[in-house]
């Protein structure tokens, strides 16, 4: 236990302090006397923007709970009813839909950002689990949400995710069963789906808390991906990091309304504007945009066999499925895959470029991935597939025979030298 | 070496774009300038009430509006008696009563405009097997939905060569595999329009995808407006804040 104070300072902040430190917390935690790197560059928003969309979708969605209806006659029925006579239902649903995406969008630039710096090398292995936690969390969120307006989109893509499960051996299709709470995607299927969505929300802000404290236990990384030695070295975060957080959300939130506003269905796809039909098949299964690169994975995975025999150990369906998610879970054992002792890529000149080859290869998954797996598009996703993991392999052997950079002493000194220049 | 695997990504991902340029199995929709379109963009309400007699005259032979309302007519210029007379020549399915049987009445601005056929199988059975979907949100339920519409509308023509119909089945480029069930659905002079607009194919045809556009996005104009509004206002505070965030930042410079 901490000491409790000797003494109560005056005024009601003082007589609610004496008896529940929140006010102390908080300034400890987002406020002045937490202190930060002091050469935090804008792309260290991006975690506080991911923070505001996590509650912005918790709040949308809360609204949204109030009038929406999760059985299979009446779910599309009850959205159509949000937007036409829900006052300014149009309003919650958009931007929840666009949050979605706005969310990913964020939470993928946090996680390029993390590479880059190499925010996920010791001692902040496991604040880099934690948000790998809450990504799959989010994938997971964001799938059964896409489900809920139970248009063709929602209908076909879950019966597509669902199904890759029943490429397990052996309880594969047992599993699959028990996903669906029957033998079809049907309304058992959208009751849960839409109880799940409504929890996993509140896992991920318990995530987000350890996620939290992990970072305040050793604090921000910073682009020179050098340890913070001296008082020098940071500054508090209120009111320096507070008010240049707000720059970005203003400017998240300009992109953020200018598609809520003005181009509300870019992002989502016009088939789910038709009602779910079990009979009717679209041309076209198309996930989200923030699922495609892993679409791709999914999709381009060959059978596992000795080549040029009819020997097959993994059909292609499960090694899909194993690719997809060992695509994630790869990034789990970055920290000791990555055995280079600097962490940010400006001092590591091999590896800054190995960084910008992986995001365009992860964007050409992507649009691979909204393409359909034939010609083509099937052998450039086996490129770009193979392309995704050979990076790490890379890496692995790469990384500690490394010539980096020279490092800048310190964190002020490096700042002070560049404010001389200018 | 690695400058030479950024040069291959980078000419994979060109690659992978020449490749999808190729166009599928359908034409490209004519590329139109709506009053709807853009930031600023408004109902033309003229349109969309000549749009809702094209619509009422032609399409609702086979395709209902179920998801709009009478009332919600008054949104595009109809008054409200216009809309309670217009309601009232429609007969709607109500019930039950207190003898506990469902009954036939004229229907109320509250009514939404009824389906045209009692279910899905008998809509199927009146037309040869294909269902004239009702068109609410037919819009966003397209790809670039007014301009497909229109190109749809005005884009029947005789089939090229090779290229064998069923029978029954119309060509029309601009349809996902070039053949579709539904009859060429305007011709010029179809409707006599009250404000002496002359109705060619073009003219009805953008006019019907007016209302439809409407139909789909009723919210449309009060959700750019806000939104010119919010972005005027986060205009401001994003000027504020980096203002703000020199003059802190001034200090330890």
């Amino acid at each position: 236990m901490a000491n409790p104070p000797k003494s109560q300072a005056p005024g009601i902040i003082g007589w609610i302090e004496y008896r529940l430190p929140i006010f102390s917390f908080l300034d400890n935690t987002l406020g002045s006397k937490y202190p930060t790197p002091r050469n935090l560059n804008y792309w260290w928003n991006f975690g506080s923007i991911a923070g505001i969309c996590l509650v912005m979708q918790i709040l949308t969605g809360l609204f949204l709970s109030m009038h929406y209806t999760p059985h299979v006659t009446m779910a599309f029925d009850s959205v159509e009813n949000i937007m036409r006579n829900v006052n300014y239902g149009w309003l919650l649903r958009y931007a929840h839909a666009v949050g979605a995406s706005m969310f990913f969008v964020v939470v993928y630039i946090h996680i390029f950002r993390g590479l880059y710096f190499g925010s996920y090398k010791r001692p902040r292995e496991l604040l880099w689990w934690f948000g790998l936690i809450i990504f799959l969390l989010m994938m997971a969120t964001a799938f059964m949400g896409y489900v809920l307006p139970w248009g063709q989109m929602s209908f076909w893509g879950a019966t597509v995710i669902t199904n890759l499960f029943s490429s397990i051996p052996v309880v594969g299709e047992s599993v699959v069963h028990w996903l669906w709470g029957g033998f079809s995607v049907d309304n058992p299927t959208l009751n849960r789906f839409y109880t799940i969505h409504f929890l996993l929300p509140f896992v991920i802000v318990g995530v987000v808390v350890f996620h939290i404290w992990a970072l305040h236990q050793h604090g921000s990384n910073n682009p020179l991906g050098i340890d913070v030695k001296t008082p020098q070295d940071t500054i508090p975060f209120h009111p320096y990091y507070t008010v240049k957080d707000c720059v970005g959300f203003g400017v998240f939130f300009i992109i953020f309304s200018w598609f809520v506003f003005f181009s509300p269905n870019s992002l989502g796809h016009p088939d789910n504007y038709i009602p779910a039909n079990p009979m009717v098949t679209p041309a076209h299964i198309v996930p989200e945009w923030y699922y495609l690169p892993f679409y791709a994975i999914l999709r381009a995975m060959p059978d596992i066999g000795i080549p040029f025999t009819n020997i097959v150990f993994v059909e292609s369906k499960l090694a899909g499925v194993i690719g997809m998610f060992g695509s994630i879970i790869i990034l789990f054992f970055l920290p000791w895959i990555d055995r280079s002792e600097v962490r940010s890529a400006t001092f590591r000149p091999v590896y800054r470029i190995m960084f910008w080859v992986f995001v365009a290869n992860c964007i050409l998954l992507g649009y691979i991935g909204a393409k359909p797996p034939e010609g083509i598009y099937l052998i450039l996703g086996r490129i770009a597939l193979s392309l995704y993991f050979l990076h790490f392999v890379v890496l692995y052997f790469y990384s500690v025979r490394e010539k980096t950079l020279p490092l800048p002493e310190s964190i002020s000194k490096a700042v002070l030298q560049q404010s001389a220049h200018h | 070496m690695k400058k030479l695997s950024l040069l291959i990504a980078t000419s994979l991902i060109s690659l992978g774009l020449a490749a999808s340029a190729q166009a599928e199995d359908q034409k490209p929709p004519r590329k139109m300038d709506w009053s709807f379109d853009g930031m600023f963009g408004t109902v033309d309400k003229q349109a969309a009430q000549r749009g809702f007699q094209v619509y009422k005259e032609v399409c609702a032979a086979c395709h209902s509006v179920n998801r709009v309302a009478f009332r919600n007519l008054t949104e595009i210029g109809f008054s409200e008696a216009e809309v309670k007379a217009l309601a009232a020549t429609y007969q709607v399915s109500d019930g039950p009563n207190d003898a506990g049987e469902m009954f036939q009445r004229a229907g109320k601005p509250s009514d939404l405009f009824p389906l045209v056929y009692a279910n899905e199988n008998a809509a199927r059975a009146t037309h040869n097997g294909a269902l004239p979907p009702d068109l609410s949100l037919i819009v966003k339920a397209r790809h670039d939905g007014a301009n497909y519409l229109h190109s749809l509308l005005t884009g029947y023509g005789p089939p090229p060569a090779g290229v064998k119909l069923a029978d029954g089945q119309y060509y029309n480029a601009y349809f996902p595999g070039g053949n579709l069930m539904m009859p060429p659905p305007l011709s010029d002079g179809q409707v006599s329009y009250a404000d002496g607009t002359a109705a060619s194919v073009e003219q009805m045809s953008s006019d019907v995808v007016a209302f439809l556009q409407w139909a789909a996005e009723p919210e449309m104009e009060a959700r750019k407006q806000m939104g010119l509004k919010v972005l005027i206002y986060l205009a401001i505070f994003t000027a504020f804040m980096y203002v703000a965030k020199r003059n802190i930042w001034r200090r330890i410079h």
